[in-house]
């Protein structure tokens, strides 16, 4: 057990602190959460400028602890936040990286490396959400294409995006997880309607996704035919293991925040709600450093992840609705129920933390299941 | 930077958990359950295993370990429900002679200022010491007969652990000891015991779940089953996490997280598995009470709820994060 890093990775941690410091001063202002175009150009030039420096593959081309120092660095200088480039810097790329084909490497990962492609996750459908094998959308092999139809849901940022890493069902006839493929479908092809859904946060963060006769090419699979289960899996690891980790330092930087709000608004003098924040301060210490044990086991199964991922994810998401609850109670009752109050937004985004990517029943099932090998059942 | 323990720290932890397994295993933890004076053989057995010299230089007749070492070891100290003054026995080699060598046997009280001190073990230690907050904030530590301080008598509810309140003690022979460090390091190891049971409940709970049926199928089974198991693992893997860490820095923050965290998962743990037992798990015959009773008078050593969460909500103000 030790917690020094080793001379390169804090060499790294050094030049990216600088680099950082340099930098974030004289980035643009951030554009309104409802203009999206303006969100794509925002995040992919941030993204254009980090691969300027040299960090722009560093989620898959890096050793797991650099990962993680890049986002803790991050993060802690206040830089933007991945965005709309969160799908394919965080599961798309690392999974085409670890997945995919020379080629396809080749083809898809620069572009999002520099700043040029957005990537959405096509998995969800109306019909199959918790239980992802039960999706329906057909692909039809014609020569050298697929031909995709069918429905997606809940797809983050699918207006913007130039990919989408997409579920189908390739063998109907097969068990429900042995007949599906993972594509890289491009989102101009024809047959494709994208209509976006309002969150309860407000602006649009989401979409479904019609796709009636897209013809998408055979070459764009990623891993074997009717393998894409496997595939997915890795997919979900990334995203459960990973994504979230320059958020957790986000959160111990605004649980500092709230103490000293409330500490100035003399909410401060209340001893249960100063018990409260102090105990959220134990549970965000305490996963940061189980991302750091994790860290450690991602390192020896090769960069992927394991269940522990979703030891953090269930945890997490728990505690970050604790943190804005907490919030809400800092800011007093019409502080909590102004929603132009600035920690408003963010507990009502934190509503889906413990929906997306798994649900937190999802999560305890598997850790019961994979980890604690309890019989499969309901 | 790796927080998992190295391959001779896994060994370490086995080696311990076979020591245990042979000189404390079941039969002895129920004997102790019927008669709870301690077994000065075993002592003696434990201090010739280096379990108190752990942290001596090896030129002192240690064994020349760190901290993170012993965490580990009272972690398996944990799982095992080994009963007697573990911590004092620790922190207190090369302080109290004869403490190293399982020979005599010590005991270590934070008296605070002035709150109430619970004693365990009162009849079985040979010296006591007692931490007392000074006007420098530093504390001090003072060298008591064991039959000095005035008791009144505690019916203990941990049948493995006799406690007594000391009422009023003599502030004689003051010692020049690092009060600071020691109740640190105290609420560490504490919170090392704490985590052992922790993790030794999630175990009890997954082995009983996978054996028990119930409507014809396996109660583990069953997704409200599934789901007390899982949650109860988590507060393992956070109080582990949280452990480790707070050993390699030893600073009082990290401490702090660590003593809180590993408390509401051997607690909360301890409550899951009597939950997953049924019946079974109200019994005396069954060991879940027992690790659920040391849990509870684990929590009222050292760094206690309520105070303690009030200093990481200070460290929130003054922005220090414990690194
Ligand atoms: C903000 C947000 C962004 C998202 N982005 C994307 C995206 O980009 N791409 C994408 O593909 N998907 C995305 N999703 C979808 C997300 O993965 C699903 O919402 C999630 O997996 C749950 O599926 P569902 O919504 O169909 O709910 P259901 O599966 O219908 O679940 C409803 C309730 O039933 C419970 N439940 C279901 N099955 C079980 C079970 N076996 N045991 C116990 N309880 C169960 C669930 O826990 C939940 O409480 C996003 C979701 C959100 C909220």
């Amino acid at each position: 057990m030790d917690l020094a890093y080793a001379p390169e990775e804090e060499e790294f941690r050094a030049r990216l602190r600088e680099w950082l410091a340099k930098t974030l001063p004289d980035l643009p202002a951030r554009p309104d959460p409802l203009d999206w175009p303006g969100r794509r150009a925002y995040d992919l030039g941030w993204q254009r400028r980090l691969y300027d420096a040299g960090y722009g593959a560093v989620h898959w081309d890096a050793s797991p602890t650099v990962r993680l120092i890049f986002l803790e660095e991050t993060e802690r200088a206040g830089a933007p936040y991945v965005g709309a480039n969160f799908v394919g810097l965080l599961h798309a790329g690392p999974t085409i990286a670890a997945e995919g084909t020379d080629e396809q490497r080749a083809r898809w990962l620069p572009p999002v490396v520099r700043g040029d492609e957005v990537w959405c996750q096509g998995f969800s459908e109306p019909e199959a959400g918790s239980d992802l094998a039960a999706l329906r959308t057909r692909a039809v092999r014609d020569g050298d294409e697929y031909v995709v139809t069918g429905q997606k849901i809940w797809t983050s940022h699918a207006e913007i995006a130039d990919w989408c890493e997409l579920l189908v069902r390739t063998d109907p006839e097969a068990p429900r997880h042995r007949g599906i493929s993972w594509l890289a479908m491009p989102m101009d092809a024809p047959g494709i309607t994208v209509r976006p859904l309002r969150t309860l946060a407000g602006p649009a963060e989401f979409a479904e996704v019609f796709l009636d006769g897209v013809r998408v090419p055979v070459a764009n699979r990623v891993g074997a035919e009717h393998d894409g289960w496997r595939v997915t899996m890795v997919t979900l690891s990334f995203e459960r293991g990973t994504a979230f980790v320059g958020e957790v330092v986000a959160c111990r930087r605004t649980l500092g925040e709230l103490a000293r709000a409330a500490r100035a608004n003399g909410r401060w003098d209340d001893p249960v709600l100063r018990r409260r924040l102090g105990r959220l301060n134990a549970e965000f210490t305490a996963l940061w450093r189980l991302i750091q044990r994790n860290v450690g086991a991602a390192r020896d199964a090769g960069g992927v992840p394991d269940a522990g991922g979703s030891v953090f994810k269930l945890r997490y998401s728990q505690v970050r609705q604790e943190l804005y609850d907490a919030a809400a109670e800092v800011l007093g009752p019409s502080g909590a129920l102004d929603a132009d109050q600035r920690w408003t937004a963010d507990r009502l985004s934190s509503l889906s933390y413990t929906i997306a990517a798994g649900t937190s029943q999802i999560q305890r099932d598997i850790i019961a299941e994979r980890i604690l090998g309890l019989p499969k059942g309901r | 930077m790796d927080l998992r323990p190295t391959a001779d720290q896994r060994a370490l932890q086995a080696g311990t958990r076979e020591l245990l397994t042979r000189c404390f295993g079941r039969d002895r933890l129920r004997e102790a359950v019927e008669a709870p004076a301690l077994d000065r053989a075993l002592w003696r057995e434990l201090g010739a295993a280096g379990l108190f010299a752990l942290r001596l230089p090896e030129a002192d007749g240690g064994v020349g370990l760190g901290l993170p070492d012993a965490v580990l070891v009272f972690e398996e100290a944990g799982r095992a429900l080994l009963p007697g003054p573990l911590v004092a026995g620790e922190l207190l080699a090369g302080v109290v002679p004869g403490v190293a060598t399982g020979e005599r046997v010590a005991g270590l009280c934070d008296a605070g200022r002035g709150g109430e001190v619970l004693w365990e073990h009162p009849g079985d230690c040979d010296e006591l010491i007692l931490l007392e907050d000074g006007t420098d904030a530093h504390g001090r530590a003072f060298w008591n007969a064991p039959d000095w301080p005035v008791l009144e008598p505690v019916r203990s509810i941990d049948p493995l652990t006799p406690l007594a309140r000391v009422t009023s003690y003599p502030r004689r022979a003051p010692r020049s000891l690092d009060v600071p460090r020691l109740r640190r390091e105290a609420a560490l190891l504490t919170a090392a015991l704490q985590l052992g049971s922790a993790a030794r409940t999630v175990e009890m709970a997954v082995e009983h779940a996978r054996r028990r049926e119930q409507f014809g199928v396996r109660i583990g089974s069953f997704q409200a089953v599934k789901h007390l198991c899982a949650e109860m693992l988590i507060r393992v893997e956070m109080a582990r996490s949280a452990v480790y860490a707070a050993s390699l820095t030893a600073k009082s923050l990290p401490v702090v997280v660590a003593k809180v965290l590993a408390d509401e998962a051997a607690v909360r743990n301890a409550r899951d598995c009597l939950q997953v037992h049924g019946g079974m798990g109200f019994t005396w015959e069954a060991d879940v009470h027992l690790h659920l009773k040391r849990a509870w008078l684990r929590v009222e050593q050292w760094q206690s709820g309520g105070k303690a969460e009030e200093a990481l909500a200070e460290a929130l103000l003054t922005g220090h994060d414990g690194e």
